[in-house]
């Protein structure tokens, strides 16, 4: 399920997945970039369970670089399916700090042995396939693409 | 895909001339209704890989070719290094060598009926599935290195299986040109505790009924019978391959200028084959490709002691193991001349014919088998290769039915549970630890497997030669 819209500063932030043939697209909207990015990566979130009632007591720090906003949107993804697969965890809460090309962030999780969580498909990669990092007219920052499932 | 705009060459067989950047054609193998039911995703998407340099003869779309990552699923195409080619991270994706392995069990259907429950029990206890699940074996940074020089030859020196399953994989078990040393830390950690697991999405373990025999004497030289029950393994090398395939991604795609490459879509993200990153890319990817056969070789391993918990003497020989993620360097006849080219399958099966030196005795007279993969609720294929399938696709077929509908639909559609409830009133055992997952791979989110089986046949890129229905499905 797509998450409620949430109000920030009177603006709208949400996920959202989109279709893809084989797997699935995943799509932030927020006031500004790092909310964009942070709402992508509960979309990412969303591809293995849902994220609402996740708790979020684990905490990661992610870093990575990239030469353009939209190899760092792949490479924020992908920085999270590893820290996803060899921590263990499913993410609910993240943090992003942009500065250029480099990203820095806090992501919070618990552990995908909990009690509950259903685990639905592992995501393989995100990919550069609807790969957009932009602004729409209305001035709210989107981030999105498709992720192999 | 609007038909009206593809020339037609016969029956099963359309191109699309070359236009703009395209080098050579792109060519697609499928009926009138495959064609119909294709995105324009795959148009856009095969006449780009046409436009790759150093391409040779056509990008070829195969009969169950969707909407992929720069070359559609179900893309073919080959490059000479001679004339400038490229080796692509996009042309084979993130689970590198993603295959099939199909085993014989020497039961018959009402043998297995009468014990269905248990075995469906017994087999979902040996092989982890599912995201989360962890491998029984796990392996330090030397073993893992050892696995991925040795690929299945490997395994079985560690006693998951026999020797002679290897003459009935591919590469003989093990793919030449491995070099551990291209493959990050990060890709061996992320392979840490995935061994021997068969992974989520569309992977499977599948027993199945030899439902019906279309091609009796190549199904006699595979050893298949009517009502036999066979057992297929479908998944790849796991997360050691996608970290692969993430990391190479980004080097090709931010590499690509500077090697004078244009790419028409990033995710065909690719590099001179002879350059730094293209031989890293390949000795890292030949690696990913023995993870992937030993995997399977070890699941094989599980497979067999699950069916020995619950019938006596179950030997389970294999019938043929086949990957359909893969670039591989081989021959082929280009202008009458035999040239080594770099073949990538992305999503499709290579499928050589009768007498190629590459295939085990007891195949050379009829050619390979090509497993085909469909639903846990409808059929899958075993076709064979042909001779005819080297001038049509450098000897390459289909690997599956292919989705007809995206995952975000598929559970618009169905629910897990109760598509469970509802195969096993059909006499189809599933067993999951995903529900959604389940939903998500709902057979009726799939393209018709038997119309591709058809086309693939009608095409002469492969031969049908019998029809699989499952009886059992664990599910990632």
């Amino acid at each position: 399920m797509p998450a409620p819209a949430t109000m920030e500063n009177s603006r709208l932030q949400y996920w959202e997945h989109f279709a893809h043939g084989a797997d699935i697209g995943v799509r932030g909207v927020a006031p500004s970039l790092a909310g964009a990015f942070e709402q992508a990566a509960l979309a990412l979130t969303a591809v293995v369970t849902e994220p609402a009632g996740l708790n979020h007591d684990e905490l990661v720090e992610v870093a990575c670089e990239a030469p353009d906003l939209e190899l760092l949107l792949v490479d924020w993804l992908n920085a999270l399916i590893y820290e996803m697969v060899t921590r263990r965890l499913v993410f609910r809460r993240f943090e992003v700090r942009l500065d250029g090309g480099q990203l820095r962030a806090m992501a919070w999780g618990q552990s995908i042995e909990s009690p509950g969580i259903e685990l639905a498909v592992e995501p393989k990669g995100a990919t550069y396939t609807a790969l957009h990092v932009g602004q729409r007219p209305d001035g709210h920052w989107v981030a999105q693409c498709v992720v192999d499932v | 895909m609007d038909i009206a705009t593809l020339e037609r060459w016969s029956e099963c067989e359309w191109m699309i001339a070359p236009q703009g950047k395209m080098r050579v054609p792109a060519i697609i193998y499928a009926t009138e209704s495959l064609i119909a039911d294709m995105d324009e995703k795959v148009r856009e998407q095969i006449t780009n890989v046409a436009k790759l340099p150093g391409i040779i003869k056509a990008a070829y779309c195969m009969p169950d070719a969707h909407w992929g990552y720069g070359f559609p699923i179900g893309g073919v195409a080959a490059f000479d290094p001679a004339e400038g080619g490229i080796i692509s991270a996009g042309g084979v994706g993130f689970d590198v060598s993603c295959g099939v392995r199909t085993l014989h069990t020497g039961l018959k259907v009402a043998d297995v009926e009468a014990m269905k429950e248990q075995l469906a029990d017994a087999l979902f206890q040996a092989v982890p599935a599912g995201l989360g699940s962890r491998g029984k074996i796990h392996l330090d940074n030397e073993a893992m290195r050892a696995m991925l020089r040795g690929g299945a030859r490997w395994a079985v020196e560690q006693g998951y299986g026999r020797q002679e399953d290897l003459e009935f994989v591919e590469e003989g078990g093990c793919m030449a040109g491995a070099e551990p040393g291209e493959v990050s830390e990060q890709a061996l950690k992320r392979q840490q505790d995935e061994m021997g697991t068969l992974g989520s999405g569309n992977h499977y373990l599948e027993v199945q009924r030899i439902a019906e025999i279309l091609d009796a004497e190549t199904a006699r030289a595979f050893g298949l019978e009517r009502d036999e029950v066979v057992v297929s393994i479908h998944c790849g090398s796991r997360g050691l391959g996608h970290q692969i395939g993430t990391e190479y991604l980004k080097k090709m795609a931010t590499t690509a200028a500077g090697h004078g490459i244009e790419l028409p879509d990033r995710e065909l993200a690719c590099a001179p084959i002879f350059s730094e990153v293209g031989r890293s890319y390949l000795g890292a990817m030949r690696a990913a490709i023995n993870c992937a056969l030993a995997n399977r070789q070890i699941i094989t391993h599980l497979v067999r002691q699950a069916f020995a918990s619950v019938f006596s003497s179950p030997e389970l020989p294999l019938i043929y193991d086949v990957s359909h993620n893969t670039c591989k360097v081989e021959p082929h006849k280009v202008d009458g001349e035999l040239q080594e080219l770099y073949v990538h399958r992305k999503g499709a099966t290579r499928a050589f014919g009768p007498g190629h030196p590459a295939l085990p005795d007891v195949y050379q007279a009829t050619g390979q088998p090509v497993i085909i993969g469909g639903t846990m609720g409808t059929a899958s294929h075993i076709l064979v290769g042909t001779n005819r399938g080297e001038a049509l696709s450098f000897s390459s077929s289909c690997h599956g039915a292919g989705r007809s509908m995206s995952r975000h639909e598929a559970l618009k559609h169905w629910q897990g549970r109760s598509l469970v409830d509802s195969l096993a009133s059909q006499g189809i055992l599933i067993r999951t630890r995903s529900y959604r997952g389940v939903a998500e791979e709902a057979p009726g989110a799939y393209k018709d497997v038997d119309a591709v089986a058809e086309a693939a046949h009608a095409s002469g890129l492969s031969r049908r030669v019998a029809k699989l229905t499952p009886v059992i499905c664990i599910k990632g």
